[in-house]
């Protein structure tokens, strides 16, 4: 018997961890011994704490939604009486779900348990490298990726194959292989479930980089913020140490040092950017610099470097032990392989998915995430953060694939898919992105510096009812400015969020400027309060609490709201329990 | 901001806390001869003290060479660094989109409005200071804050409001009892 606790971040954050105790106290008070073991995040965040009770034939039993007080239920039926307790097990269509992805990068995450090098090599773990430096050259290597198709997973999508060829064929013995873990991206966390799930992937896949471009020595660039992350990676580089697989003389073929360390980054998103992540290593301002010369042939203090994302480098291994054929067998003509999506927002099944490209957007938001939170009417998903865009309802059938997605305005991205329904003000949704950019913006720029500042105080008025005619005119104008007068990535796309929204809600605009009003009813200061009159009991509930006492009435007579007094915090609609306030 | 209108109240503050320079220069052997670690340093020295003195700064500066302003230029850059210290709970409130799509905002009016601060500032009685801070990575849970490393999801204003006030009472009888 065995049973196995969720605790990847989003699991503990659930409660992952008081279960995984009281589990522990379960088991010692009835003198069980049962293994306890952890895996990471399965990406089913919306039934988290998830535990799977494994039995002596091997059977699994996926219990969702656990509490500590769930506990000694459970183990009472699965231990004792040898049951289920169907009613806390997951559903046969959430399993369908999982059923209806492709696991490549998180082929691993929630079947095993990331701080064991065991259960990896049992996993099959480490053969890549094995066969990499025991049988193949850098060059075939570099050859396979190519067959692969396999492009960056980080946001760009630059064929992995022609960065790592580049920095094989800089001169030089000192050569760097960097990991861009400092996911940065408000709403996305696929990076850090495969950091905290699968940290020896990453490791394999950056040895094998290493191996194929000559890299002696490798970094991963890994956010502060995730804590778990960190400690996870740090125990599981600890151990390939301890096992061979990093080090000197690798496989004791003659061929191959290989030495990795961890790198915190401090926060700052503009460090996405290759150039500014070197900076940020070398313990500068996380700013970037005009390209070229390129890493790969001036990086990490001035010599070839070359910088992957978590999840490319998680792929690397399954295409080397599987043939670079078999991942270009799935997706399409230019996008091969799969991708994982963090599907958030207003949608009812929110986590981590991992798709084959080239499956049409509706399926991913309808099939695998369920649909709408209550029902609502969906409005757009947006992908790739603060650089991306919206996506329309006209569009649902766009294929998931980046030339497809990259026509629509959004960008593929690093795989944030935020779900939004008819309640999302898509005014106040480029706002948000805009004042993510001003803040993150380095500065270098001034159309990056002062022009997202500037956009934002446009985006910023119209939301406060002051837009004024031209002002969208003025948006589109500036936004193509940005992009042209910025360096980098971060300035380049920072306006896309706006022109995206503007593409396929200008009407939603032009109601904010010219008739003051919010259609998602989102921006206080467009809406107005009213008492429904056939409603209103007169119980003085939303009187009562009105915080500026802008509510008058009788007792048992219908009550009205001084619009001068009002301050539209909307109090009084949720107290009321009669729906007798009205919003406009 | 705090570069230069913001250094008085740091000075002010700060004479509560005194430098261990021993331990400080302890930590700075580790990092000995290998170039590009001012942000590792920085980052012992708030783990350390919880943000960074303008002593342990200008210590920093003494000892490896690295121009003050560069040191400053750095530690203002990156949004993990502050320079001022922190109240006894930090409420790292997440403002990532799916938290902001589900609601954020009031979660933030809700702590603005029971502990009577702003955005980045700490209550007169030292013992909350809230920080938005840059998706913390449990959307689905969202709208999300953090305290003190513990996570609380699905919120609702009138469930952050009870949070705070909890930890308050806890806090008030820990007082009377000592």
């Amino acid at each position: 018997m065995k049973i196995i606790v969720g605790q990847g971040s989003c699991g503990i954050a659930a409660g992952a961890n008081k279960v995984y105790g009281a589990i522990e106290k379960e088991l010692e008070l009835r003198g069980l011994e049962v293994e306890l073991a952890l895996t990471g995040c399965i990406g089913m965040c919306y039934l988290e704490p998830i535990i799977d009770v494994v039995d002596d034939q091997g059977e699994k039993t996926t219990y969702v939604k656990v509490t500590p007080e769930m506990v000694e239920e459970i183990i009472e039926a699965s231990m004792i009486k040898g049951e289920k307790i169907e009613k806390y097990t997951i559903s046969d269509g959430d399993q369908k779900t999982l059923e209806k992805q492709q696991r490549i990068a998180l082929r691993n995450c929630g079947m095993m348990n990331p701080e064991s090098i065991d259960e990896y090599i049992a996993r099959g773990g480490y053969k890549a490298i094995e066969k990499c430096i025991k049988s193949t050259t850098p060059d075939e290597v570099i050859e396979e990726i190519k067959v692969s198709g396999l492009r960056g997973r980080g946001g760009a999508g630059f064929p992995t194959w022609f960065k790592w060829n580049a920095a094989r064929q800089s001169p030089g013995d000192t050569k760097y292989i960097i990991c861009n873990a400092d996911e940065g991206d408000p709403g996305a966390f696929m990076d850090r479930s495969i950091l905290e799930g699968d940290p020896h992937s990453l490791i394999e896949g950056m040895l094998i980089g290493g191996y194929a471009m000559g890299a002696k020595e490798g970094i991963i660039y890994v956010r502060a913020e995730y804590p778990l992350a960190i400690l996870r990676l740090k125990r599981a580089i600890e151990d390939a140490k301890e096992r061979g697989y990093l080090g000197k003389n690798l496989f004791n073929e003659n061929r191959f040092d290989f030495s990795l360390r961890i790198k915190a980054g401090a926060g700052a998103f503009v460090c996405g950017e290759e150039t500014a992540l070197i900076a940020s290593l070398e313990g500068e301002r996380g700013m970037p610099r005009l390209k070229p010369p390129f890493p790969a042939q001036k990086g990490y203090w001035q010599k070839p470097s070359n910088i992957n994302n978590v999840e490319t480098l998680a792929n690397i291994p399954w295409i080397i032990e599987n043939g670079g054929s078999a991942f270009a067998a799935m997706g399409t003509e230019t996008s091969k392989g799969t991708k994982v999506f963090a599907l958030t927002g207003k949608i009812k099944n929110g986590g981590l998915v991992e798709v084959p490209m080239g499956i049409p957007l509706k399926e991913v938001i309808y099939d695998i995430g369920g649909g709408i939170k209550e029902d609502k009417a969906f409005k757009a998903v947006q992908m790739g953060g603060p650089s991306g865009g919206c996506i329309p309802t006209s569009l649902l059938d766009t294929s998931v694939d980046y030339d497809s997605i990259t026509k629509t305005g959004a960008i593929m991205g690093s795989g944030g898919m935020v779900v939004m329904d008819e309640t999302t003000c898509m005014v106040d949704m480029a706002r948000f992105f805009l004042d993510f950019t001003r803040k993150e913006s380095c500065g270098k720029c001034i159309h990056c510096r002062i022009g997202t500042k500037r956009m934002l105080e446009i985006l910023t008025r119209i939301c406060a009812g002051e837009g004024q005619d031209g002002d969208i005119e003025l948006l589109e104008e500036l936004g193509v400015k940005i992009k042209e007068g910025s360096l980098c990535g971060l300035g380049q796309t920072a306006p896309n969020p706006v022109l995206s929204t503007i593409r396929y809600f200008r009407d939603e605009y032009e109601k904010h400027i010219y008739d003051k009003k919010c259609p998602a009813k989102q921006c206080a200061s467009l809406l107005t309060y009213s008492i429904n009159i056939g409603n209103c009991i007169g119980c003085t509930l939303c009187a009562r609490n009105c915080p500026t006492n802008a509510i008058s009435g009788e007792r048992k007579e219908v009550h009205s709201i001084d619009q001068s007094l009002c301050i539209k915090c909307g109090k009084c609609q949720t107290v009321c329990k009669f729906k007798a306030v009205e919003v406009e | 901001m705090n570069c230069c209108g913001g250094s008085k109240a740091i000075e002010q503050k700060q004479q509560d806390v005194s430098i261990d320079f021993v331990k400080l220069k302890e930590m700075f052997k580790k990092y000995d001869g290998i170039d590009g670690s001012l942000i590792s340093i920085l980052q012992e020295v708030q783990e350390m003290y919880n943000y960074l003195p303008i002593e342990a700064l200008n210590y920093i500066a003494e000892e490896t060479g690295i121009k003050p302003t560069k040191i400053h230029g750095v530690a203002t850059f990156y949004t993990q660094f502050r320079l001022k210290p922190i109240g006894k709970y930090l409420i790292m409130l997440c403002q990532g989109t799916a938290c902001h799509v589900n609601g954020s905002k009031a979660i933030e009016e809700a702590i603005c409005d029971e502990l009577n601060i702003k955005e980045g500032e700490t209550t007169e009685d030292n013992l909350f200071t809230l920080n938005n801070v840059a998706c913390l990575g449990c959307c689905s849970l969202s709208p999300v804050v953090m305290i003190n490393g513990e996570t609380y999801g699905k919120l609702t204003t009138d469930m952050v409001r009870k949070i705070i006030r909890d930890i308050k009472e806890a806090e008030e009888k820990v007082q009377k009892g000592a």
